[in-house]
């Protein structure tokens, strides 16, 4: 027995009322995550990219809008289903893109035939999706609701008597065919009356004038949008000669004036946040990465992921055709902190990247990368990565570093993250170990999720909360990084050398490359 | 006809791509800054700028040359400016000469090409005037030459030439054409018809009634007829064609000409810009590529200077020094200093001025940067592999006589490792003729070069001052085994609550 049919309320949010957020994430922030990347990138040049950019960069402040947003990530997963939104929300911009240029026009014939193709291209896209969502699998509260809303409309009489009339207006029109003569500033509009084409004749004439390779200057013609006047009076003449074709265009626009359902409207809208972050998750899913819909804790913080990577680096590898990493973390019991050592080149940065993003991604409702995911519902993220040096900042670098990690720490509540890559690099080893050792006791102070990238061993081993990390290496190749990122203890082997082997830049390398 | 104003004997190519380090270089110089302050706002003038500044000449007459013509443009700054102007009217008239909606119009391209004939040639007129007027004041061999050319080409023959071309151009002609109904039930499909009107059979032998509307444009309704001219002329395209290439050949001598002009107009904004803020300005005396002469007086950050008050000058005198290594304090103006000298360079190899009370250079074939870096935004590489794949890249281009800037570079890896990887690429590129400056903090490096190369090498060091104060001012001085970032914690109050010294 099914429950009584939910009424459609929205795709993005089952509940009435607008939910409350815990307001959009620092720019900084997103930049160093690369999280600004991949908004960026699944947000594209869409239509509603405000929406889907808000949607993304917004945390929602329950889990219930969590749970609700993975149903419809779900259900989109039937490939026949998408490829109907897809279509179905690719016309709806094209009727909103046909109605809104409408004010521009001041030809009542031009607007009334504009009109009249949106009406085509509106029941075309209304039915089409209604067919899809008859015959797919749908199991989402919001899509389920949508699905019993547009039955009931599609086979209403408003909507049937629009589809029939539209066809009929447009097979009429397609069927005229009239010819205008200009004689100085005087037009001449009348039937066709069978003249010879003549351009063709002309093209020939003046053919010989064609030079090699030179600026085109022939004309691309598309007048559309905005008639002249002169246009607009012609279309009166023709709408003289052929008055029944041109009447019942009239009729057609008075009668379906408001042909747009507004529930379908907002439904394409909500839409776009969905299909965009597929279309961008789709390559990378065909390469084989995996996408899971993450548990969100908000009381422990046991937390882990499987077989997860880089979201933007992913994004950047697949379409490349280079193999994409991936890695595994958990925290259990007291752990909180995840102190990443190990060679350079070894997948550091990434797996801290990783770690924000997630968390994000998560708390925004999407699928994230990764086979298994728990994660923390955190109120805040901090983060740290390296900056480019700024000349109009004259305290200096690591006074700027310090008092941007100071600000963090004293922001920090207990249900935060903090993530930090390579800080303090440009000052001396004795300066990032004491300014580190500082961190990391803030952080066990504070009881906070963190992960944090540096060459300094030391930090790795500061007691039960501090899990050590490592980048590693394959046995046989100390240049050739894995990339991977494991459980194990700092062991203080960096291979720069090595690198700088791999790169042609020792000594030995240069004299060569140089006196050559 | 020929601009000549960037080199004696040929043009400046315009087209020509940056060189390898370009991006590089306008990233760590800050070059954007100096860049902006020539553009003034001119989108134009920035690009032009650009291209000029990262083509350094090498040969110290070449840059003499321009320091010519550039010494009579800041002696005549208004002439320059209002040469400049009348290329700029020349070519902004042209394209006004297209009108808005005329690339629409095949009729307009062809009456549009006229037209732009017709107020180069005005502008042209205007060229020779000045020429006329100014020539006599001019000392430069670029600038002389230029002028005489004006006179010497734009005779009154030639324009007379020019204007009876224009008169044989106007062409007009009405036209038949048929249509059918777009879906916003404009016109498309147009199809040219005989301009002979031809009764079809069944209207001749009264078999059909032939009904023709109509209606006239009126005589003022420009947006009419430019509206019936747009139908009429779709038949004509190709013809305009034609035309228009003609008048494209005309344009491109003020292109050539206002690119070159726009540089010096370029450097006068910088000399305004510099002088209000009462920082000097000098012609840089440039010594042979391959002699290993640097020292300066009074050498300021140009870009610095443009945006900061109480910018330091610094003296150097690096002569028979391969090799700088600056230390010292963080915040004490070590990556000024070294953008300083970059810019500096930079700017004395294009032909321009510098910011410092004087500097003597050798030119270098070309200035490389390689400064620390943001994460890579490409994210495929870690720190010191972004790094040293760049050190690798400047190893592909980087040849004799070239300069490099390193400032803070193979930081990224701990200090014995760091100083390793830089001390075998320093000993390198100084071994291939290579000149080298380089911003460190790692002790290391720089105290292995004071023990192995105490001659060749110049030691600057920025200092900190009693009390924790500091100057931008570096001085002559050996590297120190100090750090500040326990100072910098505990100034700033730290985050563990600890008594901090200050208080």
């Amino acid at each position: 027995m099914m429950a009584a049919p939910e009424v459609f309320v929205s795709l993005l949010d089952g509940r009435t009322a607008a939910s409350p957020t815990a307001g959009p994430a620092e720019h900084d922030i997103m930049a160093d995550l690369n999280l600004d990347q991949v908004v960026n990138a699944v947000a594209g040049d869409r239509e509603q990219r405000d929406l889907i950019i808000q949607t993304l960069s917004q945390v929602p402040a329950d889990v219930a809008t969590v749970r609700y947003r993975h149903e419809v990530f779900r259900d989109l997963e039937d490939p026949g289903l998408l490829r109907a939104a897809a279509r179905f929300a690719e016309q709806m911009r094209s009727v909103r893109v046909h109605l809104g240029q409408l004010s521009k026009m001041d030809s009542a014939h031009q607007r009334e035939g504009w009109f009249l193709d949106a009406a085509v291209i509106y029941c075309d896209a209304v039915r089409a999706l209604a067919a899809a969502l008859a015959s797919a699998p749908v199991a989402s509260r919001a899509l389920r609701a949508f699905r019993d809303y547009l039955a009931a409309y599609v086979e209403s009489a408003r909507f049937a008597g629009l589809a029939s009339d539209a066809a009929a207006r447009r097979d009429e029109l397609a069927r005229v065919m009239y010819q205008v003569r200009i004689k100085g500033l005087r037009v001449e509009v009348s039937r066709y009356d069978g003249e010879p084409d003549y351009s063709a004749e002309i093209e020939k004439t003046f053919e010989r004038f064609q030079q090699g390779a030179a600026k085109d200057y022939r004309v691309r013609y598309r007048t559309w949008p905005g008639m002249t006047h002169v246009g607009a009076w012609i279309a009166e003449l023709v709408a003289r000669l052929f008055p029944g074709e041109f009447t019942a265009l009239r009729e057609f626009c008075q009668r379906h004036a408001a042909f747009q359902d507004p529930v379908i409207s907002q439904f394409d809208r909500e839409l776009q946040f969905y299909l965009a972050y597929l279309d961008y998750v789709r390559p990378l899913r065909s390469a084989g990465l995996g996408f899971c819909y993450p548990e969100l804790t908000g009381d422990s913080k046991d937390i882990l992921a499987r077989d997860t990577f880089d979201l933007a680096l992913a994004a950047r590898l697949v379409p490349a055709g280079q193999p994409v990493i991936t890695n595994d973390f958990h925290l259990g019991g007291r752990e909180r902190v995840i102190v990443v050592s190990g060679p350079n080149q070894g997948g550091k940065t990434t797996f801290a990247r990783t770690f924000g993003q997630l968390h994000h991604l998560a708390t925004a409702g999407c699928p994230v990368p990764g086979t298994a995911a728990r994660l923390f519902r955190y109120d805040r993220i901090f983060t740290h990565f390296e900056r480019e040096e700024d000349i109009s900042d004259m305290t200096g670098k690591l006074e700027n570093d310090l008092l941007r990690i100071q600000k963090a720490l004293l922001e920090a509540t207990p249900r935060s993250i903090v993530i930090m890559n390579e800080i303090f690099t440009s000052t001396t080893v004795s300066d990032a170990r004491f300014l580190g050792e500082k961190v990391v006791t803030k952080v066990i102070e504070l009881d906070l999720l963190c992960v944090y990238v540096t060459f300094v061993d030391e930090l790795a081993s500061m007691g039960p909360t501090v899990v050590s990390m490592a980048s590693t290496i394959a046995p046989d190749n100390p240049a050739e990084r894995t990339y991977k990122v494991v459980r194990k203890p700092a062991d203080g082997l960096a291979f720069a050398l090595a690198i700088a082997d791999k790169h042609g830049v020792t000594y030995r390398q240069l004299i060569g490359r140089l006196t050559s | 006809m020929k601009a000549h104003l960037l080199y004696p004997d040929r043009d400046f190519d315009f087209e020509a791509g940056p060189p390898p380090a370009g991006d590089d270089l306008i990233q760590d110089l800050e070059l954007s800054t100096l860049l902006h302050t020539m553009a003034a706002g001119d989108n134009f003038l920035l690009d032009i700028s650009t291209r000029v500044l990262l083509a350094g000449l090498t040969d110290p007459d070449g840059i003499r040359y321009r320091q010519r013509v550039l010494a009579d443009c800041m002696a005549e700054p208004q002439v320059i400016r209002t040469m400049y102007d009348i290329t700029v009217a020349a070519l902004q008239d042209k394209r006004r000469a297209w009108g808005f909606f005329s690339s629409q119009y095949p009729t307009s391209i062809l009456s549009g090409a006229i037209n732009q004939l017709e107020v180069l040639i005005v502008r042209l007129r205007e060229l020779r005037q000045i020429a006329d007027e100014h020539v006599a004041k001019f000392r430069s061999p670029g600038l002389t030459a230029l002028l005489q050319t004006l006179q010497l080409e734009l005779d009154d023959d030639y324009f007379e030439t020019l204007n009876h071309h224009l008169r044989e151009l106007r062409f007009r002609n009405g036209e038949l054409m048929s249509a059918r109904l777009d879906r916003d039930n404009s016109g498309i499909e147009y199809v040219l018809r005989s301009g002979q009107a031809r009764r079809g059979w069944k209207e001749r032998l009264g078999m059909e009634p032939r009904s023709v509307y109509s209606f006239t444009i009126p005589p003022r309704d420009e947006a009419g007829s430019q509206a019936l001219q747009d139908m009429a002329s779709r038949g004509i395209n190709l013809v305009a064609n034609a035309a228009a290439q003609s008048a494209d050949h005309v344009s491109s001598y003020f292109t050539v000409l206002r690119a070159e002009l726009g540089f010096y107009v370029s450097c006068l904004n910088l000399g305004d810009a510099l002088t209000a803020r009462d920082q000097p300005v000098a012609f840089p005396d440039p010594s042979p590529p391959g002699t290993t002469e640097w020292s300066c007086t009074g050498l300021r950050d140009a870009s610095l200077a443009l945006r900061a008050d109480h910018v330091v000058g610094n003296d150097v005198d690096a002569d028979g020094k391969p090799l700088v290594i600056i230390t010292g304090a963080n915040s004490g103006g070590k990556s000024t200093f070294l953008r300083s000298a970059g810019l500096a360079q930079v700017m004395m190899q294009c032909g321009m001025f510098v910011t410092a009370a004087s500097l003597r250079a050798s030119t270098c074939r070309q200035v490389f940067t390689h400064f620390i870096r943001e994460e890579d935004p490409e994210m495929v590489s870690g720190r010191l592999d972004e790094e040293l794949k760049r050190m690798s890249t400047i190893a592909d281009h980087i040849d004799r006589g070239c300069v490099i800037l390193f400032n803070e570079s193979f930081a990224a890896t701990n200090e014995r490792e760091g100083s390793e990887i830089a001390r075998q690429v320093v000993r390198a590129l100084l071994e291939a003729g290579i000149r080298v400056l380089f911003v460190t903090h790692q002790f290391d490096f720089a105290d292995g070069f004071r023990r192995e190369r105490p001659d060749s090498t110049l030691f600057l060091r920025a200092p900190r001052q009693p009390g924790g104060r500091r100057t931008y001012k570096l001085a002559v001085a050996e590297p120190l085994p100090t750090s500040y970032g326990e100072d910098i914690y505990r100034r700033i109050g730290g985050w563990l609550g600890e008594q901090t010294a200050d208080s």
